[in-house]
C-alpha cells in the first residue's frame, strides 16, 4: 500500500516535470493496465552514437510509438553566421557533420564563390574532390563500422578504424588538422599537396582496398548480421521522398539521387563513377550501399590523383583570398588585401545563392542571402540528418528495441548537424 | 592522357550542341506555372545564380505547393528545404518563409517565398503535404515565431522549451550589449 502510493507519487511528479520541460503530451506514466513501459533512449545512451533522446512507449520488447526530442547541442550556428565574415563561418560547418567535415567545409566555400562569382581553378578543384571522397570514406566507414558493433561485432569497427585515422593524416598532412578540418579557403586551397602528402595518399589508395575487402568479407554474407539487418528499418521510396530523404538513405530505398551526378559542382563531371542503388531501404540495404560508394568513391580518388592537373590551387582573386603571409611582410599590395580581408572591408555582391553538395548523408545545402555586408544576412544550412531523422519514430514502430539501435546507426544521425 | 581541362571543355561544347530541345528551361517552368495559377499569382520574378525564384502570397502558397506536388508535367515533387527570414525594415513584410522545390526527374529547381506582417505570423502548414515540412516549420517556428496553422505539434524544436523569445529575429544580438571589452567601434559593422 504504501509502496504503491510511492510510486505514485513519484510518477506523478516524473509527468509533471516532463510535461512543464518538454510541453509534450505523451502519457509518461507507466500504464500497467495496457502493460507498456516508457523507456528512455539517451540523451545519453550509448547505442545512439550522438546526444539526443527518444521516448519509446514499449510493449514488451516491441515498440508502440516513440517521440524524439533533439536540440542538445544545439550551438545556433545559422544566428552565428550572421556575424561572422565569411571565411569565418568555415570552422562552423566543421562542427555539423564532424565526420566528413571537408565536405561541409568546400560545399561553404563553392557557396562564397558562387556568390562572388570567382571560378577555381581545375587543379583546385580536383584536390578538392579527392579531399572531399577521402571525407565520404571515412564517414561511410564510421557508420558501418559502428553498425557492426551494435550487431556484436567489434572486429570489423576496429580494423577499419585503423583506416579512417590513416585518412585523418593524409588531412593533417593537406591543411594540419584532424578532425575539425577548416580545410582549404574561399576561392581554393590554402596550400598544395605536399609531396609527403601524395606519398601518403598514393600508400593509401595501395593499402586500403584490401582492408575494405576483408571488412567485406566479414559482414556481407556474414549469417548473424544478415538476419539482423535484413528487413529491419525499411522504407519505402515514396515515404523516403516524403520525408525528404536524401544521400545514401534515399538510394537504399532506390532511387538514384546524387548532386555529384545531378548538379555536378567541382568537376565531378570529369569522373567515371557509378551511382549505387538498393531495393528495399532496409538496414541492410543503407549498409550495402555505403559500402558500394566507398568502392565508387576509391575511384574518383583514384582517376582525380591522375589527371591532378597542374597549375595554381587557388583562384587569382586577391580581393578575396588571403596572400601568402610571407608577402603580407614584403609586398605593398599583399598587405593592404590582407588588411582589408581581415578586417571585412571587402563588399560581397547582394544576392541570394542556394548551393548544394552530397555530403556524407545526403544534399548539404546552403541558402546564403548577402546584403553586400562583410557578413551573410542570413544563412540557412539544409541539413541533411536534420531533415531525415524525422522519420525515424515510423521506421522503428513495431520493431523490437535492438532493431530500433540498429536502424539509428545505420541511417548515420550525426548529432551535430541535426543541432546545427 | 590528354589533357584533362581540354578535354572537359570539348565534353561541355558537345553537351551544349546536343542540349535537348525538350529539356526543361526556367522560363518554361515560369510559363507552366503562371498557366496554373494565373500570371498575377508570381511578382519578383527573379532568376539569381540561374534558380527561379518568384513571390507569392501566403494565402496561395499551399494550394500552389499542393497542385505542384501531384502535378505531371513539373515535376515539382520534392520539398528541398525551407527557412524563415526576418527583414524587420520592411513594414508590413518583416517576416518571410522561402521554400526550396526541386523536381528530381527534371532537375530544376524552385525557389517561392512568401512575406507577411509580423504581427500577424500565420501561414498555412505544408505538413499535409509533405511529412518532411513538420520539423522543418517547428524549426521556423523556434526561431522566428511563426506560427503554421495546422500544424500537428507546433512546439520547439531545437531550443529549450521556456524559452519566451524567438532568437533569429534580428533584434537579438548575438552578443551581450553591455560587455565594454569588445568594441566594434573601429572595424565591423
Amino acid at each position: 500500500m504504501a509502496v504503491n502510493d510511492t510510486l505514485d507519487g513519484t510518477h506523478k511528479i516524473v509527468e509533471e516535470a516532463r510535461d512543464q520541460h518538454f510541453g509534450l503530451n505523451v502519457p509518461m506514466l507507466n500504464d500497467f493496465s495496457q502493460e507498456l513501459t516508457t523507456l528512455n533512449l539517451g540523451p545519453t545512451h550509448p547505442a545512439t552514437h550522438g546526444i539526443f533522446q527518444n521516448i519509446l512507449q514499449m510493449d514488451g520488447e516491441r515498440i508502440v510509438s516513440g517521440v524524439p526530442t533533439i536540440g542538445y547541442i544545439h550551438r545556433a550556428f545559422e544566428k552565428i553566421a550572421e556575424r561572422r565574415p565569411f571565411y569565418q563561418i568555415t570552422p562552423l560547418t566543421d562542427r555539423m557533420n564532424y565526420c566528413s567535415s571537408p565536405i561541409n567545409n568546400m560545399g561553404w566555400h563553392m557557396t562564397v564563390e558562387k556568390l562572388l562569382g570567382v571560378t577555381v581553378p581545375k587543379r583546385a578543384q580536383y584536390m578538392r574532390v579527392i579531399m572531399m571522397e577521402l571525407a565520404r570514406i571515412a564517414d561511410h566507414l564510421v557508420c558501418n563500422g559502428i553498425l557492426g558493433v551494435d550487431t556484436g561485432a567489434f572486429t570489423g569497427f576496429l580494423y577499419v578504424f585503423e583506416e579512417r585515422e590513416n585518412i585523418y593524416e593524409i588531412y593533417e598532412e593537406v591543411c594540419g588538422s584532424r578532425l575539425t578540418t577548416n580545410m582549404g579557403r574561399v576561392g581554393g586551397m590554402e596550400r598544395d599537396f605536399s609531396p609527403v602528402a601524395i606519398q601518403k595518399l598514393r600508400t593509401w589508395l595501395k593499402r586500403f582496398p584490401d582492408v575494405m575487402r576483408e571488412f567485406e568479407k566479414l559482414f556481407n554474407r556474414n549469417r548473424i548480421f544478415m538476419d539482423r539487418t535484413i528487413d529491419v528499418g525499411g522504407i519505402t521510396a515514396e515515404k523516403a521522398l516524403n520525408y525528404g530523404f536524401t544521400g545514401p538513405n534515399l538510394r537504399a530505398t532506390g532511387v538514384d539521387y546524387d548532386v555529384r551526378a545531378m548538379n555536378p559542382y567541382s568537376s565531378y563531371e570529369d569522373f567515371d563513377f557509378e551511382i549505387p542503388v538498393g531495393t528495399k531501404g532496409d538496414t541492410y540495404d543503407r549498409y550495402l550501399v555505403r559500402n558500394a560508394e566507398i568502392w565508387q568513391s576509391l575511384r574518383i580518388i583514384e582517376q582525380a590523383l591522375e589527371n591532378l592537373p597542374e597549375g595554381p590551387f587557388h583562384a587569382d582573386a586577391p580581393h578575396y583570398y588571403l596572400p601568402p603571409k610571407q608577402a603580407v611582410y614584403k609586398n605593398m599590395e599583399a598587405l593592404i588585401y590582407h588588411f582589408k580581408i581581415i578586417m571585412g572591408e571587402i563588399d560581397a555582391p547582394v544576392g541570394e545563392v542556394y548551393h548544394s553538395v552530397e555530403g556524407g548523408n545526403g544534399e548539404l545545402g546552403f541558402y546564403l542571402i548577402s546584403d553586400g555586408g562583410r557578413t551573410p544576412y542570413r544563412l540557412h544550412f539544409r541539413r541533411p540528418c536534420f531533415i531525415y531523422y524525422q522519420a525515424y519514430p515510423e521506421m522503428v514502430v513495431g520493431q523490437s528495441l535492438s532493431d530500433a539501435i540498429l536502424t539509428l546507426s545505420s541511417m548515420n544521425v550525426i548529432a551535430g548537424e541535426l543541432d546545427a | 592522357m590528354a589533357d584533362p581541362i581540354e578535354e572537359s571543355a570539348a565534353a561541355q561544347a558537345t553537351a551544349v550542341a546536343q542540349e535537348d530541345p525538350n529539356k526543361l528551361t526556367n522560363a518554361k517552368v515560369l510559363a507552366r506555372l503562371q498557366e496554373l495559377f494565373g500570371a498575377d499569382t508570381f511578382t519578383d520574378v527573379e532568376e539569381p545564380y540561374g534558380l527561379l525564384t518568384a513571390t507569392t502570397t501566403r494565402e496561395r502558397i499551399h494550394e500552389i505547393v499542393q497542385t505542384l506536388a501531384g502535378e505531371e508535367e513539373l515535376k515539382m515533387h520534392f520539398l528541398t528545404t525551407m527557412c524563415g527570414v526576418h527583414f524587420p525594415e520592411d513594414e508590413g513584410k518583416e517576416l518571410s518563409m522561402v521554400y526550396h522545390l526541386h523536381s528530381l526527374v527534371n532537375n530544376v529547381r524552385l525557389r517561392l517565398k512568401i512575406f507577411f506582417p509580423i504581427a500577424d505570423p500565420v501561414v498555412p502548414t505544408l505538413t499535409d503535404i509533405y511529412a518532411t515540412a513538420n520539423w522543418m516549420e517547428r524549426e521556423a517556428y523556434d526561431f522566428y515565431g511563426i506560427i503554421f496553422q495546422g500544424h500537428p505539434n507546433l512546439i520547439r524544436i531545437l531550443n529549450v522549451e521556456d524559452m519566451d523569445y524567438h532568437p533569429m529575429r534580428r533584434e537579438y544580438p548575438l552578443e551581450d550589449g553591455t560587455r565594454e571589452d569588445k568594441t566594434d567601434l573601429f572595424f565591423g559593422r
